[in-house]
Protein backbone atom coordinates (compact mmCIF):
# COMPACT_ATOMS: atom_id res chain seq x y z
CA UNK A 1 0.00 0.00 0.00
CA UNK A 2 2.11 2.74 -1.08
CA UNK A 3 -0.10 5.49 -0.53
CA UNK A 4 -0.88 5.12 2.78
CA UNK A 5 1.95 6.76 4.45
CA UNK A 6 2.94 4.50 7.73
CA UNK A 7 2.70 5.64 11.10
CA UNK A 8 6.35 6.03 11.23
CA UNK A 9 6.08 8.23 8.82
CA UNK A 10 8.31 11.32 10.32
CA UNK A 11 6.32 13.99 8.82
CA UNK A 12 3.34 12.62 9.48
CA UNK A 13 4.41 11.88 13.16
CA UNK A 14 5.58 15.85 13.39
CA UNK A 15 2.06 16.69 12.21
CA UNK A 16 0.27 14.88 14.87
CA UNK A 17 2.53 15.69 17.83
CA UNK A 18 1.73 20.01 15.72
CA UNK A 19 -2.09 18.74 16.57
CA UNK A 20 -1.68 17.62 19.99
CA UNK A 21 0.54 20.73 21.14
CA UNK A 22 -2.47 22.77 19.34
CA UNK A 23 -5.44 21.42 20.51
CA UNK A 24 -3.93 21.31 24.44
CA UNK A 25 -3.11 24.83 23.67
CA UNK A 26 -6.86 25.75 22.63
CA UNK A 27 -8.27 23.65 25.67
CA UNK A 28 -6.24 24.86 28.16
CA UNK A 29 -8.23 28.34 28.92
CA UNK A 30 -11.21 26.79 29.75
CA UNK A 31 -9.22 23.78 31.15
CA UNK A 32 -7.78 26.38 33.67
CA UNK A 33 -10.71 28.16 34.34
CA UNK A 34 -12.74 24.41 35.56
CA UNK A 35 -9.17 23.64 37.44
CA UNK A 36 -9.07 26.31 39.95
CA UNK A 37 -13.06 27.66 40.08
CA UNK A 38 -14.76 24.23 39.62
CA UNK A 39 -12.43 21.20 40.64
CA UNK A 40 -10.57 23.00 43.26
CA UNK A 41 -13.47 23.75 45.31
CA UNK A 42 -15.22 20.77 44.82
CA UNK A 43 -12.93 18.99 46.50
CA UNK A 44 -12.65 22.14 49.26
CA UNK A 45 -16.02 21.66 49.77
CA UNK A 46 -15.41 18.34 50.68
CA UNK A 47 -12.83 19.12 52.79
CA UNK A 48 -14.31 22.21 54.56
CA UNK A 49 -17.21 19.98 55.01
CA UNK A 50 -15.45 17.59 57.20
CA UNK A 51 -14.04 20.55 59.29
CA UNK A 52 -15.45 22.64 62.16
CA UNK A 53 -15.50 26.34 62.65
CA UNK A 54 -14.02 29.35 64.53
CA UNK A 55 -15.76 32.38 66.01
CA UNK A 56 -15.50 34.00 62.56
CA UNK A 57 -16.61 30.88 60.31
CA UNK A 58 -12.86 29.60 59.47
CA UNK A 59 -12.28 26.20 59.30
CA UNK A 60 -10.60 24.33 62.65
CA UNK A 61 -9.55 20.58 63.31
CA UNK A 62 -11.96 18.13 61.51
CA UNK A 63 -15.08 16.89 62.81
CA UNK A 64 -15.56 13.55 60.41
CA UNK A 65 -19.38 13.48 59.75
CA UNK A 66 -20.23 15.75 62.03
CA UNK A 67 -21.31 18.51 59.74
CA UNK A 68 -23.71 15.89 57.76
CA UNK A 69 -25.09 14.38 60.70
CA UNK A 70 -26.10 17.98 61.95
CA UNK A 71 -27.61 17.94 58.62
CA UNK A 72 -29.54 14.53 59.30
CA UNK A 73 -32.13 16.30 61.42
CA UNK A 74 -36.14 17.59 60.93
CA UNK A 75 -34.99 20.97 60.50
CA UNK A 76 -33.02 20.15 57.51
CA UNK A 77 -35.02 17.90 56.59
CA UNK A 78 -37.36 21.00 56.70
CA UNK A 79 -35.15 22.75 54.15
CA UNK A 80 -35.04 19.73 51.58
CA UNK A 81 -38.78 19.57 52.15
CA UNK A 82 -39.40 23.03 51.52
CA UNK A 83 -37.26 23.84 48.57
CA UNK A 84 -38.54 20.59 46.91
CA UNK A 85 -42.21 22.43 47.15
CA UNK A 86 -40.97 25.09 46.00
CA UNK A 87 -38.98 23.76 42.63
CA UNK A 88 -42.39 22.47 41.92
CA UNK A 89 -44.92 25.47 42.27
CA UNK A 90 -42.01 26.92 39.91
CA UNK A 91 -41.84 24.50 37.34
CA UNK A 92 -45.37 23.30 36.64
CA UNK A 93 -46.60 26.63 36.44
CA UNK A 94 -43.08 27.74 34.42
CA UNK A 95 -44.23 24.91 31.58
CA UNK A 96 -48.00 24.84 31.56
CA UNK A 97 -48.56 29.05 31.39
CA UNK A 98 -46.53 29.43 28.48
CA UNK A 99 -48.07 26.42 26.94
CA UNK A 100 -51.32 27.51 27.47
CA UNK A 101 -50.33 30.65 25.21
CA UNK A 102 -47.74 29.02 23.27
CA UNK A 103 -50.38 27.11 21.57
CA UNK A 104 -52.62 29.32 20.62
CA UNK A 105 -50.17 31.54 19.30
CA UNK A 106 -49.38 29.21 17.17
CA UNK A 107 -52.30 29.49 14.78
CA UNK A 108 -51.77 31.44 11.48
CA UNK A 109 -53.67 34.83 12.94
CA UNK A 110 -52.66 37.92 12.39
CA UNK A 111 -50.68 40.05 15.30
CA UNK A 112 -49.40 36.99 16.85
CA UNK A 113 -45.78 38.08 16.13
CA UNK A 114 -46.60 41.41 18.44
CA UNK A 115 -47.64 39.17 21.50
CA UNK A 116 -44.78 36.84 21.30
CA UNK A 117 -42.43 40.12 21.67
CA UNK A 118 -44.92 41.34 24.41
CA UNK A 119 -45.04 38.06 26.40
CA UNK A 120 -40.82 37.81 25.96
CA UNK A 121 -40.48 41.40 27.81
CA UNK A 122 -40.41 39.85 31.20
CA UNK A 123 -37.01 37.81 30.02
CA UNK A 124 -35.82 41.40 30.17
CA UNK A 125 -36.04 41.37 34.05
CA UNK A 126 -32.69 40.16 35.80
CA UNK A 127 -33.57 38.36 39.18
CA UNK A 128 -32.77 42.03 41.07
CA UNK A 129 -35.06 44.09 39.27
CA UNK A 130 -38.04 41.81 39.05
CA UNK A 131 -37.56 41.12 42.95
CA UNK A 132 -37.69 44.92 43.88
CA UNK A 133 -40.38 45.54 41.39
CA UNK A 134 -42.76 42.50 42.82
CA UNK A 135 -42.11 43.89 46.23
CA UNK A 136 -43.34 47.33 45.94
CA UNK A 137 -46.46 45.67 44.24
CA UNK A 138 -46.65 43.62 47.07
CA UNK A 139 -45.79 46.30 49.87
CA UNK A 140 -49.13 45.39 52.22
CA UNK A 141 -49.31 49.68 52.49
CA UNK A 142 -49.27 50.16 49.25
CA UNK A 143 -50.46 47.20 47.24
CA UNK A 144 -51.29 47.93 44.03
CA UNK A 145 -52.11 43.89 43.72
CA UNK A 146 -54.46 44.37 46.55
CA UNK A 147 -55.77 46.80 45.38
CA UNK A 148 -57.00 44.80 41.99
CA UNK A 149 -58.17 42.08 43.85
CA UNK A 150 -60.21 44.55 46.23
CA UNK A 151 -61.29 46.05 42.62
CA UNK A 152 -62.30 42.40 41.25
CA UNK A 153 -64.45 41.84 44.47
CA UNK A 154 -61.30 39.64 46.23
CA UNK A 155 -59.01 40.01 49.08
CA UNK A 156 -56.22 41.83 49.60
CA UNK A 157 -53.50 39.57 51.20
CA UNK A 158 -49.99 39.78 53.33
CA UNK A 159 -47.71 38.28 50.29
CA UNK A 160 -44.53 37.90 51.98
CA UNK A 161 -45.92 38.13 55.66
CA UNK A 162 -48.16 35.46 55.61
CA UNK A 163 -46.33 32.22 56.42
CA UNK A 164 -48.53 30.05 54.45
CA UNK A 165 -48.33 32.10 51.15
CA UNK A 166 -44.42 33.69 51.19
CA UNK A 167 -43.56 30.56 49.37
CA UNK A 168 -46.23 30.78 46.98
CA UNK A 169 -45.50 34.58 46.30
CA UNK A 170 -41.62 33.88 45.82
CA UNK A 171 -42.59 30.79 43.09
CA UNK A 172 -44.92 33.52 41.28
CA UNK A 173 -42.28 36.14 40.56
CA UNK A 174 -39.82 32.89 39.33
CA UNK A 175 -42.47 31.95 37.39
CA UNK A 176 -43.26 35.26 35.62
CA UNK A 177 -39.52 35.64 34.90
CA UNK A 178 -39.24 32.02 33.15
CA UNK A 179 -42.49 32.23 31.15
CA UNK A 180 -40.74 34.70 28.56
CA UNK A 181 -37.81 32.19 27.72
CA UNK A 182 -39.97 29.18 28.29
CA UNK A 183 -42.80 30.64 25.59
CA UNK A 184 -39.93 31.58 22.70
CA UNK A 185 -38.76 27.96 23.24
CA UNK A 186 -42.08 26.59 22.98
CA UNK A 187 -42.85 29.05 19.92
CA UNK A 188 -39.67 27.97 18.12
CA UNK A 189 -40.43 24.08 18.69
CA UNK A 190 -44.59 24.49 17.57
CA UNK A 191 -43.48 26.49 14.40
CA UNK A 192 -41.09 23.20 13.29
CA UNK A 193 -44.27 20.82 13.27
CA UNK A 194 -44.64 18.86 10.44
CA UNK A 195 -47.79 20.73 8.75
CA UNK A 196 -48.76 17.33 6.95
CA UNK A 197 -48.45 15.71 10.56
CA UNK A 198 -50.93 18.07 11.34
CA UNK A 199 -53.12 18.03 8.44
CA UNK A 200 -53.21 14.45 8.22
CA UNK A 201 -54.71 14.75 11.56
CA UNK A 202 -57.31 16.85 11.26
CA UNK A 203 -59.04 15.18 8.62
CA UNK A 204 -58.86 12.10 10.46
CA UNK A 205 -60.93 14.09 13.15
CA UNK A 206 -58.79 15.22 15.91
CA UNK A 207 -60.40 18.14 17.27
CA UNK A 208 -59.26 20.10 20.72
CA UNK A 209 -58.01 18.35 23.57
CA UNK A 210 -57.02 15.30 21.60
CA UNK A 211 -55.38 17.28 19.07
CA UNK A 212 -53.02 18.38 21.62
CA UNK A 213 -52.69 15.64 23.83
CA UNK A 214 -51.94 13.43 21.17
CA UNK A 215 -50.67 15.08 18.38
CA UNK A 216 -49.01 18.42 19.61
CA UNK A 217 -47.56 17.48 22.77
CA UNK A 218 -45.81 14.72 21.92
CA UNK A 219 -44.15 16.36 18.37
CA UNK A 220 -42.58 19.14 21.15
CA UNK A 221 -41.39 16.51 23.74
CA UNK A 222 -37.54 17.35 22.88
CA UNK A 223 -38.59 21.19 23.59
CA UNK A 224 -40.46 20.10 26.50
CA UNK A 225 -38.02 18.04 28.24
CA UNK A 226 -35.11 20.10 27.62
CA UNK A 227 -37.30 23.28 29.35
CA UNK A 228 -38.04 21.25 32.71
CA UNK A 229 -34.71 20.50 33.00
CA UNK A 230 -33.35 24.12 32.77
CA UNK A 231 -36.15 25.10 34.67
CA UNK A 232 -35.62 22.75 37.38
CA UNK A 233 -32.01 23.12 38.19
CA UNK A 234 -32.96 26.91 37.74
CA UNK A 235 -35.28 27.08 40.45
CA UNK A 236 -33.25 24.64 42.54
CA UNK A 237 -30.57 27.75 42.54
CA UNK A 238 -33.08 30.24 43.37
CA UNK A 239 -31.50 33.07 45.71
CA UNK A 240 -32.03 36.79 44.79
CA UNK A 241 -35.60 36.52 45.35
CA UNK A 242 -35.70 35.15 48.31
CA UNK A 243 -32.98 37.52 49.23
CA UNK A 244 -34.52 40.32 48.42
CA UNK A 245 -38.06 39.47 49.37
CA UNK A 246 -38.51 37.52 52.34
CA UNK A 247 -34.56 36.70 53.83
CA UNK A 248 -36.25 33.47 54.49
CA UNK A 249 -38.84 34.26 56.20
CA UNK A 250 -41.94 34.32 57.96
CA UNK A 251 -40.50 32.33 60.36
CA UNK A 252 -37.66 30.07 57.64
CA UNK A 253 -41.46 29.72 55.47
CA UNK A 254 -38.53 30.47 52.34
CA UNK A 255 -35.81 29.22 53.44
CA UNK A 256 -34.60 27.11 50.56
CA UNK A 257 -31.37 25.46 50.15
CA UNK A 258 -29.67 27.83 48.48
CA UNK A 259 -30.70 30.84 51.02
CA UNK A 260 -29.67 27.90 54.49
CA UNK A 261 -26.11 27.88 52.43
CA UNK A 262 -26.12 31.75 52.24
CA UNK A 263 -27.36 31.63 55.33
CA UNK A 264 -25.23 29.24 57.69
CA UNK A 265 -22.55 30.92 55.74
CA UNK A 266 -22.55 34.20 56.33
CA UNK A 267 -24.92 35.05 59.14
CA UNK A 268 -24.03 37.62 61.26
CA UNK A 269 -23.87 35.32 64.64
CA UNK A 270 -23.47 31.91 63.64
CA UNK A 271 -21.19 32.11 60.50
CA UNK A 272 -20.26 28.16 60.12
CA UNK A 273 -18.34 27.46 56.39
CA UNK A 274 -17.63 23.65 57.05
CA UNK A 275 -21.43 23.29 57.07
CA UNK A 276 -22.09 25.41 54.69
CA UNK A 277 -19.88 23.61 52.03
CA UNK A 278 -21.78 20.72 53.30
CA UNK A 279 -25.00 21.98 52.66
CA UNK A 280 -23.55 22.59 49.17
CA UNK A 281 -22.50 19.25 48.56
CA UNK A 282 -26.28 18.54 49.11
CA UNK A 283 -27.35 20.79 46.86
CA UNK A 284 -25.10 18.84 44.07
CA UNK A 285 -26.74 15.74 45.23
CA UNK A 286 -30.65 16.85 45.02
CA UNK A 287 -29.34 19.03 41.75
CA UNK A 288 -27.91 15.32 40.03
CA UNK A 289 -30.29 13.26 41.57
CA UNK A 290 -33.33 15.48 40.08
CA UNK A 291 -31.22 15.49 36.74
CA UNK A 292 -30.76 11.96 36.75
CA UNK A 293 -34.85 11.23 37.40
CA UNK A 294 -35.49 13.49 34.87
CA UNK A 295 -33.21 11.95 32.29
CA UNK A 296 -34.75 8.42 33.56
CA UNK A 297 -38.22 9.00 33.52
CA UNK A 298 -38.81 11.70 30.72
CA UNK A 299 -36.46 10.84 27.89
CA UNK A 300 -38.25 7.12 27.94
CA UNK A 301 -41.04 9.13 26.79
CA UNK A 302 -39.67 11.70 24.84
CA UNK A 303 -40.21 11.27 20.84
CA UNK A 304 -37.43 12.79 18.76
CA UNK A 305 -38.25 12.97 14.83
CA UNK B 1 -51.30 26.30 4.16
CA UNK B 2 -54.17 23.98 3.73
CA UNK B 3 -57.81 25.36 4.33
CA UNK B 4 -57.86 22.56 7.36
CA UNK B 5 -55.59 23.97 9.79
CA UNK B 6 -56.94 27.78 9.39
CA UNK B 7 -58.91 28.43 12.75
CA UNK B 8 -62.57 29.14 12.68
CA UNK B 9 -63.94 32.59 13.33
CA UNK B 10 -64.78 31.67 16.83
CA UNK B 11 -61.54 29.82 17.52
CA UNK B 12 -59.69 33.32 16.52
CA UNK B 13 -62.15 35.52 18.48
CA UNK B 14 -61.35 33.34 21.48
CA UNK B 15 -57.82 33.30 20.75
CA UNK B 16 -57.73 37.17 20.68
CA UNK B 17 -59.40 37.34 23.88
CA UNK B 18 -57.12 34.93 25.86
CA UNK B 19 -54.14 36.53 24.79
CA UNK B 20 -55.60 40.33 25.89
CA UNK B 21 -56.06 38.92 29.45
CA UNK B 22 -52.81 37.11 29.34
CA UNK B 23 -51.03 40.29 28.32
CA UNK B 24 -52.47 42.23 30.62
CA UNK B 25 -51.66 40.35 33.73
CA UNK B 26 -47.96 39.14 32.44
CA UNK B 27 -47.08 42.72 31.19
CA UNK B 28 -48.52 44.62 34.91
CA UNK B 29 -45.13 44.55 36.61
CA UNK B 30 -43.80 45.95 32.93
CA UNK B 31 -46.11 48.73 32.97
CA UNK B 32 -46.19 49.08 36.82
CA UNK B 33 -42.41 49.71 36.42
CA UNK B 34 -42.43 52.24 33.64
CA UNK B 35 -45.60 54.08 34.63
CA UNK B 36 -44.54 53.96 38.04
CA UNK B 37 -40.94 55.77 37.30
CA UNK B 38 -42.81 58.67 36.16
CA UNK B 39 -45.11 59.51 38.79
CA UNK B 40 -44.56 61.74 42.16
CA UNK B 41 -44.04 59.59 45.44
CA UNK B 42 -47.50 60.77 46.64
CA UNK B 43 -49.10 59.07 43.56
CA UNK B 44 -47.31 55.81 44.25
CA UNK B 45 -47.81 55.88 47.67
CA UNK B 46 -51.43 56.68 48.27
CA UNK B 47 -53.91 53.77 48.61
CA UNK B 48 -55.73 53.00 46.32
CA UNK B 49 -52.18 54.07 44.30
CA UNK B 50 -53.06 56.85 41.73
CA UNK B 51 -51.19 55.46 38.32
CA UNK B 52 -53.23 57.11 35.87
CA UNK B 53 -53.43 61.17 37.91
CA UNK B 54 -51.96 62.47 34.43
CA UNK B 55 -49.00 63.72 37.25
CA UNK B 56 -45.77 62.88 35.53
CA UNK B 57 -42.57 63.79 36.68
CA UNK B 58 -38.65 63.02 35.54
CA UNK B 59 -38.15 63.59 39.34
CA UNK B 60 -36.95 60.58 40.13
CA UNK B 61 -34.84 59.87 36.73
CA UNK B 62 -32.64 63.40 38.63
CA UNK B 63 -33.06 62.14 41.77
CA UNK B 64 -31.40 58.38 41.42
CA UNK B 65 -28.99 59.61 38.89
CA UNK B 66 -28.23 62.05 41.71
CA UNK B 67 -28.33 60.05 44.68
CA UNK B 68 -26.82 56.97 44.00
CA UNK B 69 -23.39 56.24 41.96
CA UNK B 70 -25.67 54.39 39.06
CA UNK B 71 -23.26 55.38 36.37
CA UNK B 72 -20.05 53.60 38.20
CA UNK B 73 -22.91 50.86 38.49
CA UNK B 74 -23.87 50.66 35.15
CA UNK B 75 -20.30 50.64 33.87
CA UNK B 76 -19.21 48.22 36.11
CA UNK B 77 -22.04 45.34 34.98
CA UNK B 78 -21.14 46.59 31.32
CA UNK B 79 -17.81 45.39 31.86
CA UNK B 80 -18.05 42.49 34.17
CA UNK B 81 -21.08 41.58 31.41
CA UNK B 82 -18.83 42.06 28.56
CA UNK B 83 -16.16 40.54 29.60
CA UNK B 84 -17.41 37.45 30.39
CA UNK B 85 -19.76 37.24 26.78
CA UNK B 86 -15.76 37.57 25.76
CA UNK B 87 -14.53 35.42 27.68
CA UNK B 88 -17.30 32.65 26.98
CA UNK B 89 -16.94 33.45 23.44
CA UNK B 90 -12.95 32.74 22.95
CA UNK B 91 -12.91 29.99 24.89
CA UNK B 92 -15.48 27.83 23.87
CA UNK B 93 -14.56 28.23 20.24
CA UNK B 94 -10.85 27.09 20.96
CA UNK B 95 -12.10 23.90 23.21
CA UNK B 96 -14.82 23.02 20.58
CA UNK B 97 -12.38 23.61 17.66
CA UNK B 98 -9.95 20.93 19.45
CA UNK B 99 -12.97 17.82 20.38
CA UNK B 100 -14.10 18.49 16.58
CA UNK B 101 -10.89 19.14 14.35
CA UNK B 102 -8.19 18.43 16.35
CA UNK B 103 -6.77 14.89 17.53
CA UNK B 104 -6.99 15.30 21.73
CA UNK B 105 -5.46 12.34 23.57
CA UNK B 106 -8.67 11.07 25.62
CA UNK B 107 -11.05 13.17 23.98
CA UNK B 108 -14.29 11.03 25.06
CA UNK B 109 -13.31 11.77 28.83
CA UNK B 110 -11.76 14.86 28.75
CA UNK B 111 -15.17 16.24 26.98
CA UNK B 112 -17.62 14.09 29.80
CA UNK B 113 -14.81 16.23 32.15
CA UNK B 114 -16.37 19.39 30.43
CA UNK B 115 -19.84 18.46 30.51
CA UNK B 116 -19.65 17.64 34.56
CA UNK B 117 -18.94 21.32 34.82
CA UNK B 118 -22.43 21.71 33.60
CA UNK B 119 -23.87 19.26 36.37
CA UNK B 120 -22.39 20.94 39.19
CA UNK B 121 -24.35 24.09 40.63
CA UNK B 122 -22.30 27.48 41.12
CA UNK B 123 -23.91 27.97 44.51
CA UNK B 124 -23.04 24.33 45.50
CA UNK B 125 -19.08 25.42 45.45
CA UNK B 126 -20.32 29.22 46.45
CA UNK B 127 -18.55 29.33 49.78
CA UNK B 128 -15.02 27.81 48.52
CA UNK B 129 -15.04 29.58 45.46
CA UNK B 130 -15.64 32.84 48.37
CA UNK B 131 -12.74 31.40 50.58
CA UNK B 132 -10.26 30.96 47.48
CA UNK B 133 -10.82 34.16 46.41
CA UNK B 134 -10.45 35.72 49.36
CA UNK B 135 -6.98 33.59 49.87
CA UNK B 136 -5.66 34.81 46.55
CA UNK B 137 -6.30 38.63 47.82
CA UNK B 138 -8.78 39.03 45.06
CA UNK B 139 -11.55 39.76 47.38
CA UNK B 140 -13.37 42.88 46.30
CA UNK B 141 -11.86 43.04 42.63
CA UNK B 142 -12.92 42.98 39.30
CA UNK B 143 -10.47 39.95 38.56
CA UNK B 144 -12.77 37.83 40.95
CA UNK B 145 -16.31 39.16 39.28
CA UNK B 146 -14.66 38.07 36.05
CA UNK B 147 -12.31 35.07 36.16
CA UNK B 148 -14.82 32.48 37.47
CA UNK B 149 -17.03 32.72 34.42
CA UNK B 150 -14.33 33.19 31.47
CA UNK B 151 -15.30 29.00 30.85
CA UNK B 152 -18.60 27.76 30.56
CA UNK B 153 -19.21 23.71 30.00
CA UNK B 154 -22.18 24.43 27.87
CA UNK B 155 -20.67 27.10 25.78
CA UNK B 156 -18.43 24.53 24.65
CA UNK B 157 -20.95 22.12 24.16
CA UNK B 158 -22.84 24.55 22.10
CA UNK B 159 -19.89 25.59 19.82
CA UNK B 160 -19.35 21.42 19.55
CA UNK B 161 -22.96 21.23 18.70
CA UNK B 162 -22.45 24.04 15.72
CA UNK B 163 -18.86 22.82 14.37
CA UNK B 164 -19.90 18.99 13.93
CA UNK B 165 -22.45 20.20 11.66
CA UNK B 166 -19.77 22.37 9.47
CA UNK B 167 -19.94 20.20 5.94
CA UNK B 168 -16.93 18.04 6.15
CA UNK B 169 -16.33 18.53 1.96
CA UNK B 170 -15.32 21.95 2.71
CA UNK B 171 -13.33 21.46 5.29
CA UNK B 172 -11.23 19.26 3.63
CA UNK B 173 -11.25 21.57 0.76
CA UNK B 174 -9.38 23.82 3.23
CA UNK B 175 -6.71 21.93 3.97
CA UNK B 176 -6.49 21.07 0.23
CA UNK B 177 -5.80 24.27 0.09
CA UNK B 178 -3.32 24.60 2.48
CA UNK B 179 -4.97 26.00 4.57
CA UNK B 180 -3.87 25.84 7.93
CA UNK B 181 -6.11 25.51 11.21
CA UNK B 182 -5.48 28.79 12.83
CA UNK B 183 -6.48 30.36 9.73
CA UNK B 184 -9.20 27.95 8.67
CA UNK B 185 -11.06 28.80 12.18
CA UNK B 186 -10.48 32.29 11.88
CA UNK B 187 -11.36 33.14 8.60
CA UNK B 188 -13.86 29.98 8.00
CA UNK B 189 -15.48 28.79 10.25
CA UNK B 190 -15.64 31.40 12.63
CA UNK B 191 -18.02 33.92 9.54
CA UNK B 192 -19.49 30.46 9.38
CA UNK B 193 -20.73 30.18 13.20
CA UNK B 194 -22.39 33.77 13.12
CA UNK B 195 -25.45 32.51 14.67
CA UNK B 196 -24.65 30.32 17.01
CA UNK B 197 -21.57 32.76 18.30
CA UNK B 198 -24.70 35.55 18.32
CA UNK B 199 -26.57 33.18 20.72
CA UNK B 200 -23.62 32.29 22.73
CA UNK B 201 -22.86 35.93 23.25
CA UNK B 202 -26.57 37.08 24.50
CA UNK B 203 -26.35 34.14 26.68
CA UNK B 204 -23.42 34.79 28.25
CA UNK B 205 -24.17 38.75 28.38
CA UNK B 206 -27.49 38.05 30.22
CA UNK B 207 -26.09 35.38 32.76
CA UNK B 208 -22.84 37.96 33.96
CA UNK B 209 -25.30 40.81 33.27
CA UNK B 210 -28.02 38.81 35.94
CA UNK B 211 -25.74 37.41 38.40
CA UNK B 212 -26.25 38.52 41.91
CA UNK B 213 -25.62 36.11 44.56
CA UNK B 214 -21.45 36.42 43.84
CA UNK B 215 -21.11 40.10 42.81
CA UNK B 216 -23.22 40.46 46.51
CA UNK B 217 -20.35 38.16 48.26
CA UNK B 218 -17.63 39.74 46.49
CA UNK B 219 -17.86 43.17 46.42
CA UNK B 220 -19.75 42.93 50.14
CA UNK B 221 -17.47 45.70 51.41
CA UNK B 222 -16.51 48.02 48.26
CA UNK B 223 -19.60 49.89 47.21
CA UNK B 224 -17.19 51.19 44.09
CA UNK B 225 -17.54 47.41 43.16
CA UNK B 226 -21.41 47.32 43.16
CA UNK B 227 -22.87 46.18 39.53
CA UNK B 228 -26.48 47.30 39.07
CA UNK B 229 -27.95 44.13 40.16
CA UNK B 230 -26.49 45.13 43.44
CA UNK B 231 -27.20 48.70 43.32
CA UNK B 232 -30.68 47.85 43.00
CA UNK B 233 -31.10 45.92 45.97
CA UNK B 234 -29.67 48.90 47.70
CA UNK B 235 -31.08 51.47 46.27
CA UNK B 236 -34.58 49.52 47.40
CA UNK B 237 -32.96 49.24 51.05
CA UNK B 238 -31.81 52.74 51.76
CA UNK B 239 -34.92 54.28 49.37
CA UNK B 240 -37.61 52.69 51.01
CA UNK B 241 -39.90 55.70 50.63
CA UNK B 242 -38.87 56.76 47.20
CA UNK B 243 -40.77 54.08 45.11
CA UNK B 244 -40.80 56.02 41.82
CA UNK B 245 -36.83 56.39 42.00
CA UNK B 246 -36.35 52.77 42.71
CA UNK B 247 -38.47 52.12 39.84
CA UNK B 248 -36.46 54.70 37.61
CA UNK B 249 -33.40 52.86 38.79
CA UNK B 250 -34.43 49.81 37.34
CA UNK B 251 -35.92 51.36 33.85
CA UNK B 252 -32.72 52.71 33.61
CA UNK B 253 -30.89 49.22 33.98
CA UNK B 254 -33.67 47.45 32.32
CA UNK B 255 -32.42 49.79 28.72
CA UNK B 256 -30.21 46.91 27.60
CA UNK B 257 -31.25 43.56 28.69
CA UNK B 258 -34.77 44.89 27.08
CA UNK B 259 -32.59 45.96 23.27
CA UNK B 260 -31.66 42.16 24.03
CA UNK B 261 -34.31 40.42 24.25
CA UNK B 262 -36.03 42.38 21.08
CA UNK B 263 -32.93 42.31 18.86
CA UNK B 264 -31.74 39.07 20.09
CA UNK B 265 -34.49 36.59 20.88
CA UNK B 266 -34.46 35.08 17.42
CA UNK B 267 -30.91 34.43 17.79
CA UNK B 268 -30.87 33.21 21.12
CA UNK B 269 -33.72 30.60 20.28
CA UNK B 270 -32.67 29.48 16.91
CA UNK B 271 -29.07 28.69 18.48
CA UNK B 272 -30.16 26.87 21.74
CA UNK B 273 -33.34 24.80 20.08
CA UNK B 274 -30.05 23.92 17.10
CA UNK B 275 -27.99 23.03 19.81
CA UNK B 276 -29.38 21.46 22.91
CA UNK B 277 -32.71 19.93 21.92
CA UNK B 278 -31.59 17.85 18.51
Amino acid sequence: MPNVPLPSDPRRRARRRRDITLALAFLAPSLLVFAVFVFFPLGQAVFLATRGSDLFGRPTVSVGFGNFAKLLTPEFGGVLLLTLGYVVLVVVPSIVLPLALAVPMAQRLPGMRLFRTAFALPFAYSVAAASVVFSLLYNPGTSVLNWVLESLGGQGRAWLTDPSLALVSVALVTVWMNTGFNLLVLSAALAGRDEEVLEAAVLDGARGPSMLFRITIPLITPSLFFLVVVTTLNALQSFGQIFILTRGGPNGATGVLVYSIYDTAFANNASDFGLASAQGLVLLLVGLALAAIQFGIIERRVHYQ
Amino acid sequence: MSAALRPSRTTAVLTYVLLAVAAAVLLFPVVFTLVGSFLPKSELVSYPPRLTSGAWTTANYEGVVHSVPLLRQYLNSLLVSGLIMVGHLVTATLSAYAFVFLRVPGRRPLFWLFLSTMMIPWEAIVIPNYLLVVSLGLASSYPALVLPFLANGFGTFLMRQAFLRFPSQLRDAATIDGCGHLRFLLTILVPMSKPVLAALAVWAFLSGWNQFLWPLLVSNSSPELYTLQIGINYLRAVDTNQPGQVLAGITLALVPTLLLVLVGQRWLVRGFTAGAVK
